[in-house]
C-alpha cells in the first residue's frame, strides 16, 4: 500500500480546504504536542530531581498552560465531533455544521480556560 | 431504481488491523471522555469546589492519581491514594498512550512512504508504548 500523494506542509496550508482542512491540521498539532508534553510529563515524573522540578517549573507558566490548553481541548472537542460523525456515518451530510458547532462550544470553553490560567498568571 | 449500497460488506471490506485501530481510535476517545468524567466526580466527591482550585481540579480529572494532586486543601488524601484509583489512572494511562501511539503512526504513515520506513516506524512505535507504559505505571504505583 503505498501513497502517491507527496504534498509538504506548505502546500497543504495553501490549499482552500477551509473548515474540515483547518481543523484537520489543528487535530494534528494538538496530538503532537500533547505526545511530546506527555511523555515528558512521564518522564520528568519517573527521574524527579533536579530535572523533574525544572521541567515542572515549565509546565507551570502560564504561556505553556494557554499552548497545552489549545492542544487538550480542540483535540478533545474536534475528536468527539469525529467519533460522532464516523460512528454514525449518516451525520456526516452534516459534517460543516458540525464544524461550526464545535468552534462554538469550544472558544467559550477554551476561553474561560485562558481566562482562569491568565488571571491566576497574573497572580489573581 | 433500487440505490446501490454506498458501503462495502464487512466481508469485502477486511476486518484487518488497521480497520480495527480506526475503531479503537473512536471507541477509546469516548473512553477517555468517560474517564475523564469519572476523575471530575471523583474531584467533586473529594471536595473539589472548595478545597481545590481549577488547576488541581483540571489535574484530577485528566490523571486521577494521588501524587498530581499534593498541593490542594483536602484535608486528608489517604482514602484517595487507593487501589482502585490507581486502577483509574492506569486506564486512563494504557487508553491515552495506545491512542496516542498509533496517531503518531497515523502521521507517519503520511509522510513515511516506504515499506522499510513503515515497518521502523511501526516497531519504534511499539517500543515507545511499551516503555510509555511500563514507566507510567511504574509511577502511578510507586510514587
Amino acid at each position: 500500500m503505498r501513497l502517491t500523494r507527496n504534498v509538504g506542509l506548505a502546500a497543504a496550508l495553501r490549499y482552500k480546504g477551509q473548515g474540515p482542512m483547518l481543523t484537520y491540521i489543528l487535530h494534528r498539532i494538538g496530538g503532537l504536542g500533547m505526545a511530546i508534553f506527555i511523555t515528558v510529563h512521564i518522564l520528568s515524573s519517573f527521574l524527579g530531581g533536579t530535572t523533574g522540578v525544572y521541567l515542572n517549573s515549565l509546565y507551570e507558566s502560564w504561556i505553556f498552560q494557554i499552548v497545552i490548553f489549545f492542544c487538550v481541548m480542540f483535540h478533545a472537542i474536534n475528536g468527539l465531533r469525529i467519533t460522532i460523525v464516523d460512528l454514525w456515518p449518516s451525520l456526516l451530510v452534516h459534517e460543516r455544521e458540525a464544524i461550526w458547532l464545535e468552534w462554538l462550544v469550544f472558544v467559550p470553553l477554551y476561553g474561560f480556560a485562558v481566562l482562569v490560567i491568565v488571571r491566576a498568571g497574573l497572580g489573581g | 431504481m433500487a440505490t446501490k449500497p454506498r458501503t462495502l460488506s464487512l466481508s469485502q471490506r477486511g476486518l484487518n488491523f488497521e480497520m480495527l485501530m480506526w475503531l479503537f481510535t473512536r471507541l477509546s476517545a469516548l473512553a477517555m471522555y468517560g474517564l475523564i468524567l469519572f476523575g471530575l466526580i471523583g474531584a467533586l466527591i473529594m471536595g473539589a469546589r472548595t478545597q481545590m482550585n481549577f488547576a488541581d481540579v483540571m489535574r484530577w480529572a485528566f490523571m486521577p492519581n494521588v501524587t498530581h494532586v499534593q498541593s490542594t486543601n483536602v484535608p486528608d488524601l489517604g482514602p484517595w491514594s487507593t487501589a482502585f484509583w490507581k486502577l483509574a489512572a492506569s486506564a486512563l494511562l494504557l487508553v491515552a498512550s495506545a491512542h496516542g501511539v498509533h496517531g503518531l503512526v497515523v502521521i507517519a504513515d503520511d509522510y513515511v512512504v516506504s515499506a522499510a520506513g513503515r515497518r521502523t516506524a511501526r516497531w519504534i512505535s511499539v517500543f515507545f508504548l511499551a516503555s510509555m507504559i511500563i514507566i507510567g505505571v511504574y509511577v502511578i504505583w510507586t510514587a
